[in-house]
């Protein structure tokens, strides 16, 4: 058995100035320099990032996709979170 | 909800073309059937990358190292996505490295035959990306997301490593009869390999019937093949080379070219180890991990070291 004990890590790319950083994947590394290092020679030869965030994968905490409608349903009877829940006289403007 | 629920519920989201994702409740079977699948695609890539090596320092120009450089640092890149993608299923990256390195793993055959001239490489881009593309572009669709989403990834790339594999053969083509021959003498030895990448045929296919109706494959081993063939013919005449194959013609009903039976018997000698180069291959590839072994392990002692060491704290 080989013992190759580097860590997991999630890769996150802001792909031009002005957007968010995205999950893009993940790679393994000793450490979060060489993380980095690494994840810009896997994840960007072709320009494809101005700034790199790497996240140990352990230290992700995620929900359950077992209980997705559970979790997620409170939100679907509250339609009127949404404007077009308001119905408004055409005579009102700029609203 | 119980196994039987869940089972019906999964099928319904591969029919309603629901992508499955890591956490998600899934057949073992689905489970098992991608996990070898993605780490045998991870490991052709990376055993994929040992033919060309031998032509990194080989090559007959600046130019064409540089892109010969890049073309495999792309394939260590395309190995490490489709690792990644494995791992998600809760198979440990040391476990699929030992199931490469004992010979428990496959990888793709196309890989145990030698490169013998720079011509291999034009050929190797043409053909074997080319077959390669032609396989992975329906698995950007296909049902298991980290799979689909590193299949993108590596499509993208991989168009350019077919056009540089066709950009050789163009120039040696129109070179001197020396080159032209040589470009010759490459095609009639992948090409017939090239056909074997597409596997066995359906009706022997163990994993085919299953694999579709998961979704993860779109297209059956016979269709792509006959696609490839389509495609690439017009390509080889217009490089003005000559495809081996005397059977080889249009066939006006079909609409599709008619080939050649394809030498299954040699397929299943290079899977099963006896190929030209599958020991060669294979003992590269367990030296290169061996002798990276202190590499890893002084990184790991270096990060723990760092670890123990105050953070220092920021001036002002």
């Amino acid at each position: 058995m080989s013992t190759n004990n580097w860590p997991l890590w999630e890769v996150f790319i802001r792909s031009k100035n002005g957007l968010q950083h995205r999950h893009v994947g993940s790679l393994h590394a000793s450490d979060a320099t060489t993380a980095v290092e690494n994840a810009r020679d896997v994840y960007t030869r072709r320009m494809e990032g101005t700034s790199i965030w790497v996240v140990r994968s352990e230290d992700i905490t995620a929900s359950d996709p077992q209980f997705k409608s559970e979790f997620f349903d409170p939100a679907e009877s509250k339609i009127y979170r949404h404007p077009t829940f308001f119905e408004l006289p055409d005579e009102v403007k700029h609203m | 909800m119980n196994e039987q629920e869940l089972r019906v519920k999964f099928d319904q989201r591969i029919a309603d073309e629901e992508k499955i994702e890591p956490n998600d409740w899934m057949p073992d079977d689905y489970r098992k059937t991608l996990i070898r699948q993605i780490s045998q695609h991870a490991h052709s890539e990376i055993v994929g990358m040992l033919p060309e090596g031998n032509w990194i320092t080989r090559a007959p120009s600046l130019k064409r190292k540089a892109i010969l450089l890049a073309k495999v640092q792309d394939e260590a890149g395309h190995g490490l996505y489709l690792y990644s993608a494995a791992e998600t299923m809760g198979i440990d990256r040391d476990t699929m490295y030992d199931e490469l390195h004992s010979g428990k793993a496959k990888y793709s055959s196309i890989f145990n035959y030698p490169t013998l001239t720079w011509a291999d490489m034009g050929t190797i881009g043409w053909l074997v990306d080319g077959a390669a593309i032609m396989n992975q572009v329906p698995l950007c669709r296909t049902s298991y997301g980290p799979y689909a989403r590193a299949m993108v990834r590596v499509c993208k790339e991989e168009s350019f490593h077919q056009r540089q594999g066709y950009d050789i053969l163009l120039t040696l083509c129109k070179g001197s009869e020396a080159q032209k021959n040589m470009a010759q003498d490459a095609l009639n030895r992948w090409w017939w390999p090239s056909l074997m990448m597409f596997g066995p045929p359906d009706a022997e296919s163990t994993h085919t019937q299953q694999s579709m109706e998961w979704k993860i494959k779109r297209f059956s081993n016979d269709e792509l093949r006959q696609r490839f063939v389509d495609m690439t013919v017009p390509q080889a005449e217009l490089l003005g080379i000559k495809i081996p194959d005397a059977d080889l013609k249009w066939n006006a009903e079909k609409n599709h070219y008619d080939f050649g039976p394809i030498d299954w018997d040699e397929f299943w000698q290079v899977v099963k180890g006896n190929g030209p180069c599958n020991q060669e291959r294979l003992s590269a590839r367990v030296d290169a991990w061996n002798n990276g072994a202190w590499v890893r392990e002084a990184a790991m002692s270096y990060a723990a070291k760092k670890m123990n060491q105050p953070t220092p704290q920021p001036q002002n």
